[in-house]
């Protein structure tokens, strides 16, 4: 079998493309590489589309030697990945909704994102179609026995949630199949942002998942900095870092609270919930806005932390240090919270690996994995922190490292406020007269984000941002057969994946 | 869990004082909601929460209200789990073509009398998404609405403030009658 070092050999290197190599390949080497991602020796890290060309980003599991192999299909068609590597499938059916290209061999031609409602068809692609009037209704996947029976959940559930598709087939009370459907949150993201100017995509990147607008704000922001080979002043990347990491809190202090009131352990989710509160008010006080939306840019930072900011995030993280470790004792020590979340929503680590599942969900099943490690960024180079991996892969292996995580990230944000320099916040970018390209690796509370684009002067001529979540949402559906159907969601708050972040 | 639950007999309560009902909600109020109210809701509204299309950070916000800062319930506002059971629908996001149907359809299973608010600047008109393929636009372009609270996303208080104009609103239209 070929390796991809002959894969890279045999293909043409892109020139402007940062930081990690772009090459472009045959049929035969694309092929070759959907090898190497069955047999497990690379990990899929992205797969998106062009009007005729198809890319994807491969590494090694640990996280390192990124690569991105593009092929181009003139004739709209590619060899499919998923034909031989399953987490590829969303990615393939979505590149045919949005671009028209044909996934050729692909075990499931249904469509994804697109529910027949657009009035176009492949709307980014070279050959726009009108809609077809009467598109036959969506197949759920079909699940055979006696005495089986359906539930239908959603897109609007019962929580104040995002809106998705649930379908069930249990029998009695337990889950035989689950099978998701989503894209109900598409808003086009990618079609805005072509064509658009670089001000305008950084607004809209952090407007793709609302809980993760710093991690996608630093994503985009570090793609655009990486093709045009712009160093950002040190001071904007501590507090990029600094902003990262109360998002972490936050979401992850919010997360805890909600998998226990989950599991109708109210009191968990009161403490957690005021705990929470405490770090979006400092954020406010710090950065002017309580998810700190808008605060990244491409360039460095759109206004300096304010005079009071230090002190109010020092309070804040205070605050958790003073209460959280009585949280900890009260969830561990709690028989009947345990009851539901031990042993419930179980992902097999042999399921993470494949899927190179990202986050705590890959934590939890055995993947020592953490996009701020490898491939890796600044300035968490010079910072302290630690990667907790657990291998029983259940709701409370979930929760642990969510609680390890917040441990972390509070003694991250010490770090960076006592190291910060002064200085500059802000660079200006460039308007190179070549179009250059970028990617960029972020890890978000829920896992690694990646951001790769190719600008034209100062617009973008074409953007992707692939949510932690296209490689999360599936391992649901794994991990909740055999629960009963009341787990569902449990285990589903467990995984907390994104609706909006994957639909865009 | 006995000494954190002993301890918040003692601690002063987080709870926020409650807020002004917004000015410009009480006026947009006053030229919707008119005499649509046809019983007493005796100050307590029911609220389904729709998500149409949002990026989740609206979401966000309105699940703070929840929290020991705001604490909607003492209001007698309460957000429930069927729309059925609802008296305001609070809608946030551009709608998209994928969620239209669904917002609809939960529109028309809420009963009579009903008040349905926009949440932020996206359920206005589109916001940053207006013009997309996928979008449809703000949530009056497919059901009328009775209230626009801004923001990207509107802080907590910024929601709480527009629905006690909202309460107050639907309160006095009726004490009118």
């Amino acid at each position: 079998m070929r390796s991809l070092i002959d894969v890279i050999r045999a293909g043409r290197t892109v020139e402007r493309h940062h930081p990690w190599p772009r090459v472009a390949v045959d049929g035969d080497s694309w092929l070759a590489v959907a090898g190497l991602l069955a047999d497990g020796q690379l990990s899929l890290r992205g797969l998106w589309g062009e009007p005729s060309r198809v890319h994807m980003a491969i590494g090694a599991e640990d996280g390192s030697d990124v690569c991105v192999i593009s092929l181009d299909c003139p004739d709209r068609r590619f060899p499919s990945i998923a034909a031989h590597h399953r987490p590829a499938l969303r990615l393939e059916r979505t590149i045919h909704d949005l671009f028209g290209l044909e996934a050729i061999g692909t075990p499931d031609s249904r469509p994804w994102l697109d529910h027949g409602r657009w009035q176009i068809r492949f709307p980014l692609g070279e050959q726009r179609a009108a809609a077809a009037p009467d598109a036959p209704p969506y197949q759920f996947l079909a699940a055979e026995g006696e005495d089986l029976h359906r539930i239908a959940v959603g897109p609007v559930h019962a929580g104040i949630i995002e809106p998705g598709h649930f379908r069930f087939t249990a029998s009695g009370e337990a889950v035989v199949r689950l099978e998701e459907r989503l894209g109900y949150t598409h808003k086009g993201v990618e079609g805005l942002m072509a064509g658009s100017s670089v001000e305008r995509a950084a607004r809209l990147a952090g407007r793709v998942s609302g809980d993760s607008t710093v991690a996608y704000a630093l994503a985009f922001s570090q793609a655009v900095e990486a093709a045009q080979q712009i160093a950002v002043p040190p001071r904007a990347l501590w507090l990029r870092a600094l902003m990262a990491e109360l998002e972490r809190l936050a979401n992850h202090l919010g997360d805890i609270g909600a998998i226990c009131n989950d599991a109708s352990f109210a009191l968990m989710h009161a403490h957690c919930g005021v705990l929470r509160e405490r770090v979006l008010r400092a954020a406010d006080i710090a950065f002017g806005h309580r998810l700190m939306r808008d605060v990244v840019v491409p360039g460095g930072l759109a206004h300096d932390i304010a005079d009071a900011g230090p002190a109010a995030i020092r309070a804040a993280l205070g605050e958790i240090r003073r209460h959280f470790p009585a949280l900890i004792d009260l969830y561990d020590n709690t028989a009947s919270l345990q009851d539901r979340t031990v042993g419930t929503g179980s992902l097999n680590p042999a399921l993470a690996r494949q899927f190179a599942a990202g986050g705590y969900i890959g934590r939890a099943s055995g993947r020592n994995h953490d996009a701020r490690r490898k491939p890796g960024y600044r300035p968490y180079d010079v910072l302290r922190f630690e990667v907790p991996v657990l291998d029983d892969g259940d709701v409370n292996a979930r929760v642990w490292i969510r609680i390890r995580e917040v441990e972390q990230s509070l003694s991250l944000a010490d770090q960076i406020m006592d190291g910060l320099e002064s200085g500059p916040v802000r660079v200006p970018l460039q308007s190179p007269a070549e179009p250059t390209e970028g990617m960029a690796i972020v890890e978000g509370f829920r896992g690694d984000i990646l951001a790769w684009l190719r600008l034209d002067g100062d617009r973008i001529e074409r953007c992707h941002l692939r949510d932690p979540s296209w490689f999360q949402w599936p391992l649901l559906e794994a991990a909740i057969e055999g629960n009963i159907v009341a787990d569902f969601p449990l285990c589903n708050k467990s995984f907390n994946c994104s609706y909006s972040g994957h639909d865009l | 869990m006995r000494k954190l639950l002993f301890q918040s007999l003692f601690r002063q309560p987080l709870t926020e004082q409650a807020p002004r009902p917004d000015d410009a909600a009480l006026a947009e109020l006053a030229a919707m909601v008119g005499d649509s109210a046809r019983r007493r809701l005796g100050r307590s509204l029911s609220i389904r929460e729709v998500d149409a299309g949002s990026c989740n950070g609206c979401e966000l916000e309105i699940h703070a209200l929840n929290n020991a800062y705001y604490d909607v319930e003492r209001f007698g506002i309460r957000f429930v789990a069927s729309p059925r059971h609802a008296d305001v629908l609070l809608v946030t996001g551009p709608v998209t073509h994928n969620m239209r149907e669904a917002l609809e359809r939960t529109y028309h299973a809420t009963p009579d009398p009903k008040w349905v608010v926009a949440a932020g600047d996206c359920a206005r008109d589109g916001g940053c998404f207006a013009g997309s393929y996928a979008v449809v636009g703000g949530v009056s372009a497919v059901v009328p609405v009775d209230l626009h609270i801004p923001g990207c996303p509107p802080p907590p208080m910024t929601i709480l403030r527009g629905l006690l104009a909202l309460l107050e609103q639907v309160d006095t239209a009726i004490a009118a009658r």
